[in-house]
């Protein structure tokens, strides 16, 4: 299980490495440069201005800005040079954007397990094919389209929900909720599958014989069985969350990571660009790796590959 | 032999005249299976609809150019407010804030998006199978690189990395710009097609059809066109199938940041971002969002359904 689990952990270096990259050579081969605005200048001063991010060195930048980023000191970015990348910008965002992550995914494995657990219980009823409906819904629509109707039921004509920003907990109950809408969908038809399949095998029938009451064998038996190819989806799942909460987090006002990074690309502002990218890269990984882990934790086959 | 999948042309053929009759071939098996599967079906039928109309949006559209009349997708009306549905003037989806109709422009839309998840799915699988199949066969130590390498792409951001390419290249000709979505999106598809493809080759190299053609000497090339790909097409099939809805939907992620399709096409993604942009409490324009809703949700509806459908029907036993 260490040897697994220090395996794992020795492709961590390497893919940040390949991340940061790859951005760096797409940021630095980009049509276009971080001081564009700042026409009337000066030369003097454009000049100085690029020697101190180290834009006309780019072998030294990449080498430079990797230590900062990595070291946690942060580096001023090009378009507010008053502001580190690190304190100031995205320091207080990125709690914001892990919350909304965490709540969407949380809501997206209870919301899908029920909704696919509910549908295997009782196949070809109302349930069923209630619960088979919303994550059609889930899947066959973008997630600001989802937003913007939640957003118009719950704000514009119930008014039980606030319309956006950040601070309050009945604030994240929306944009959760439509983050949540697509991964949701997939586990509950992981589920579903997953459980009719389990739930026809002699083991369930031994149990129910021995006269366990059902939500015991669905729970206890069944799903501990059926709920495998869920873990796997979690890791693209986050990944997918991750690129939703640009949207939502546009739609709703929140102020987290995605606002930063998509400016951070269209104005070319290099160190903002890196550090975002470094950030959403790592954390991505570490979700993997963790999901990896509980993956062989279960399912002991997989150790010993 | 009971089995009719996988299994090789030449026992096919041997069945044919041993048996006496027709032989039942894998593929007319499973498209009964296809049939049967109603709504594998209606998914097929609200396709075809879609399609059929982008077609005739299509021509509806050229038939304009032809006759040197402005196209009606990008006509835009000075000074107008967006439009309900009416019948007279002829605009039964209404029109957008430029005046533009909106009939005209979903159907367009269909067009695009079709063409972006098309075409994502293409490149996936290309990319995909190539190296699916490589890997696969050629087992072992490239095997394990192969995979590897795939592993850790998987674990990249990937739609930042696209997002930064697609962002670099706002400002050139719309041309460039479809060219680079069509691309990007297509690059993120292919790992999935190829962690598939590549299980299923490991499945079937040990088979034994497989292990005689190749004690009569077929090269890796032979083995792998006339033995594994013809085998492969099942699951390749149900995975492109699948992967258009998923392009369909990052387009329009893409669309709503602004760096999707290029104005004045429209794709169905941008016509849903621009309704939920200019939707508002005071005058809501709810055609605006309802009509391309339906077709993006219809057709991505109906592409799972058929995906679906197709994985039921070749390969049953995976249920």
């Amino acid at each position: 299980m260490v040897h697994y689990i220090v395996r794992r952990l020795l492709y961590f270096i390497p893919t940040l490495i390949m991340v940061y990259t790859v951005t760096f050579l797409l940021m630095r081969a980009a049509p276009g440069s971080p001081f564009i605005q700042e026409r009337g200048m000066p030369e003097e001063v454009l000049e100085a201005r690029r020697k101190h991010y180290y834009v006309d060195r780019p072998v030294y930048q990449y080498f430079r800005f990797a230590w900062d980023l990595v070291s946690l000191q942060g580096m001023p970015s090009i378009r507010y040079p008053k502001r580190n990348v690190v304190h100031d910008i995205l320091g207080p965002a990125f709690p914001v954007s892990l919350s909304l992550g965490i709540c969407a995914i949380g809501l997206a494995v209870v919301l899908g397990t029920a909704a696919g657990m509910a549908s295997a219980a009782r196949p070809r009823t109302l349930l069923d094919y209630a619960a088979m409906t919303g994550a059609m819904i889930g899947v066959s629509q973008p997630s600001f389209v989802i937003a913007t109707v939640l957003m118009g039921v719950f704000t514009f004509v119930l008014r039980w929900l606030p319309v956006g920003g950040w601070g309050r907990p009945e604030q994240i109950v929306l944009p959760a909720l439509a983050l949540s809408a697509l991964p949701a969908a997939y586990i509950a038809r992981l589920v579903r599958t997953g459980m009719l399949e389990v739930l026809s095998a002699d083991y369930i029938r031994t149990a129910r014989a021995k006269g366990l009451a059902e939500y015991r064998v669905l729970l206890d038996h069944a799903l501990r069985n059926a709920w495998l190819p869920v873990l796997g989806f979690l890791g693209p799942a986050a990944a997918g969350v991750f690129t939703g909460s640009f949207v939502i987090e546009r739609i709703f006002a929140i102020p987290g990571v995605g606002q930063h990074f998509v400016d951070a690309a269209l104005h070319r502002d290099h160190p903002l660009i890196l550090a975002s990218e470094l950030l959403y890269a790592g954390l991505l990984i570490v979700f993997n790796l963790v999901v990896d882990v509980g993956y062989a934790w279960l399912d002991p086959r997989i150790r010993y590959e | 032999m009971n089995k009719d999948y996988p299994i090789s042309t030449n026992e096919r053929e041997g069945q044919a005249s041993s048996a006496g009759r027709p032989a039942r071939s894998p593929l007319r098996l499973a498209m009964r299976r296809f049939r049967r599967n109603g709504l594998a079906m209606a998914g097929l039928a609200i396709l075809t609809v879609i399609v059929l109309g982008s077609v005739a949006g299509l021509v509806w559209d050229r038939a304009a150019v032809a006759r040197g009349e402005p196209q009606p997708y990008r006509h835009q009306m000075r000074g107008a407010h967006p439009q309900p549905p009416s019948l007279s003037p002829f605009h039964p989806f209404g029109t957008d804030k430029l005046g533009r109709d909106l009939l005209a422009r979903t159907l367009m839309g269909g067009c695009v998006s079709l063409g972006v998840g098309l075409s994502a799915a293409l490149v996936s699988v290309l990319i995909g199978t190539t190296w699916g199949v490589t890997a696969g066969y050629a087992g072992r130590g490239v095997d394990t690189v192969m995979m590897r390498i795939v592993d850790v792409l998987y674990g990249l951001p990937y739609m930042l990395v696209i997002i930064l390419l697609l962002v670099l290249f706002a400002e050139q000709f719309t041309w460039v710009r479809m060219v680079v979505l069509f691309l990007a999106i297509g690059s993120v598809s292919w790992l999935t097609m190829a962690r598939v493809v590549r299980g299923q080759t490991l499945a079937l190299r040990e088979a034994e059809f497989v292990q005689s053609a190749r004690a009569i000497g077929a090269g890796p090339a032979r083995t792998i066109v006339k033995e594994l790909l013809p085998n492969l097409t099942g699951t390749i099939l149900v995975c492109a199938t699948l992967t258009v809805p998923l392009a369909i939907l990052q387009e329009s992620f893409l669309s709503f940041l602004g760096l999707g399709v290029p104005p004045p096409l429209a794709s169905w993604g941008t016509l849903a971002s621009d309704a939920v942009t200019a939707l508002n409490p005071v005058r809501a324009c709810w055609w605006l969002l309802v009509f391309p809703c339906v077709f993006l949700g219809a057709t991505l509806l109906g592409l799972n359904f058929v995906g679906d459908g197709l994985r039921d029907a070749l390969d049953p036993r995976s249920r």
